[in-house]
């Protein structure tokens, strides 16, 4: 289990995570909303140690990571899909994939079989450049990089973002399918009307801080919820 | 000029080319993944000179060649940790700066140990010998050069496109972050990246200096300045282009000198790179960026 405990971060500056406490345990989707600028995407990187917390811990089945540096956090099982996908443009659908088990030793054909079954548009473009994808395949990509690493959770900045709603729907029907295979997913999400559908628990995050938390369900049913991230206020 | 006579002095600028690239791949490859210019690459290349007398001093050629590349590498890493590595996380102006201070540090060390008066360098008698195909002569160094060259950049792009730490550098040098998160060591890869570079200018200085019969303090200054401009004119940040660019700016030099310009052969070079920036910025084989220094 993923555990936060009272997380401060300064980024540029400003205290854009004010402790902050969640839990995400294993097996489940667990999604943070929040507005553009909330701290969502700096709670993650700062799980993954990309950024530094100024206070609190973070501890994943009781090991300390707040002092580790990433490329120790990734060998934990924690990966991320970060916001904006960050392939590698110049490499190929194929090699991208290959680095997503760099630290890996042994045969990697059947994830890449696997990554490959559950998004057959990768599989067509095997020998292509990665920057020569559409932005949902560049998605598809870097969550199957991301599967490549086989993570116990992976967690995803922002996988929506500026995609097709076909293709979102395609990409969330494949986090509940990744998910479903055991792995523990943290999802970032602006669109949370579709993050809160497929959540098992669920966080709001405002200026920094936790303001509600609850089952997707509930938050689904919340006024508040229903008013600032559902555009269905009265 | 005879047709023989051309081909020897294409043959000289084509091997002093050779050692160009090699050093120049040195510039390019830690500007491709630090993004930083590394000035103290032409002096790390002069203290090669330097090992190689000492070594030569004591041991046979094929026993001081590769202690002369083992001090030059591990010269090249130290000065990545203790110049450039602490400063990770500093605007690029600041690491720059650090490179400047290494150069003249490094400079003026040799000039405090070894005095300014250039040194003999030591013959190898194997690659002074002197070959002859028809008119043309040339020592064995003179073909062996550009043959070396390429064959060291075909391994290189062998070992970038084909193997993990290839991968590994590839990635960094396009995304710090994302490579962080598929788990790759940033230093580590850092440090194989000095090791390459510093391994290619040892073997350059080899080459070069073998042909020039001596070395001094300030040996490195200029001809590393000339393969930062073959880095440049190729696009920096490209193998390919710091090898073609060595190759264009050692023929232009010879071609220059061997028809009486031998005075303008320094300015060709700069001239060059003006009109290069001045008309393709990002040099022949570059990528369009527009984040640089």
């Amino acid at each position: 289990m993923l555990k936060i405990d009272n997380l401060s971060v300064n980024y540029g500056g400003i205290k854009a995570v004010r402790n902050v406490s969640f839990e995400v345990p294993d097996g489940k989707i667990v999604t943070l909303i929040g507005a553009n600028g909330a701290g969502k995407s700096t709670i993650l990187r700062t799980i993954t140690g990309l950024v530094h917390a100024a206070s609190g811990s973070i501890t994943y089945d009781g090991e300390e990571l707040t002092k580790l540096p990433t490329h120790t956090i990734v060998t934990k099982g924690i990966t991320l899909v970060p916001e904006g996908r960050h392939v590698f443009p110049d490499m190929t659908v194929l090699e991208n994939l290959k680095i997503g088990a760099y630290l890996r030793k042994d045969n990697l054909n059947d994830d890449i079989e696997w990554v490959y079954s559950l998004f057959p548009r990768l599989k067509e473009r095997n020998w292509q450049q990665a920057g020569t994808l559409s932005g949902g395949e560049q998605q598809m990509l870097a969550v199957g990089r991301a599967l490549m690493s086989r993570p116990k959770l992976i967690m995803m900045d922002e996988p929506s973002l500026g995609l097709a709603p076909i293709i979102v729907k395609e990409i969330f029907n494949i986090i509940k399918e990744i998910n479903k295979r055991g792995v523990t997913i943290l999802l970032i999400e602006q669109n949370a009307n579709m993050a809160l559908h497929i959540a098992d628990l669920a966080y709001v995050l405002e200026t920094g801080t936790i303001a509600l938390h609850g089952t997707g369900q509930e938050l689904l049913a919340n006024e508040k919820v229903k008013e600032l991230y559902l555009g269905k206020g009265k | 000029m005879s047709i023989s006579t051309i081909i020897q002095h294409c043959l000289t600028g084509i091997s002093l080319g050779g050692a160009y690239a090699l050093i120049a791949i040195g510039y390019t490859m830690v500007y491709g993944i630090l993004r930083l210019i590394n000035f103290a690459h032409g002096d790390i290349f002069m203290m090669a000179g330097y090992f190689m007398i000492f070594a030569m001093a004591s041991f046979p050629w094929y026993i001081a060649i590769p202690i002369t590349l083992l001090a030059t590498v591990a010269l090249g890493v130290v000065i990545e940790k203790v110049a450039y590595k602490p400063l990770r996380t500093a605007p690029r102006m600041s690491i720059m700066i650090s490179a400047i201070g290494v150069s003249y540090l490094l400079q003026n060390l040799a000039t405090y140990l070894f005095t300014a008066l250039p040194k003999g360098y030591p013959e190898i008698p194997v690659l002074k010998k002197i070959y002859q195909f028809g008119d043309v002569s040339a020592s064995l160094v003179t073909f062996i050069t550009p043959v070396l060259t390429i064959v060291l950049v075909i391994i290189l792009m062998q070992l970038i496109n084909h193997t993990k730490m290839g991968m590994a550098m590839r990635a960094v040098s396009k995304d710090y972050d994302t490579a962080q998160i598929m788990g790759i060591k940033i230093n580590n890869v850092i440090s194989y990246t000095f090791v390459i570079g510093s391994l290619l200018a040892g073997i350059g200085s080899i080459l070069y200096f073998t042909d020039r019969m001596t070395v001094y303090p300030y040996s490195g200054s200029l001809p590393g300045l000339k393969c930062f401009v073959a880095a440049v004119l190729g696009g920096i940040g490209s193998i390919p282009g710091a090898v073609v660019g060595g190759f264009i700016l050692g023929v232009g030099e010879t071609i220059l000198t061997a028809a009486g310009y031998s005075t303008f052969s320094d300015a060709f070079t700069f001239v060059l790179l003006i009109i290069m920036l001045l008309f393709r910025p990002t040099g022949i084989f570059g990528e369009k960026a527009t984040d640089k220094v």
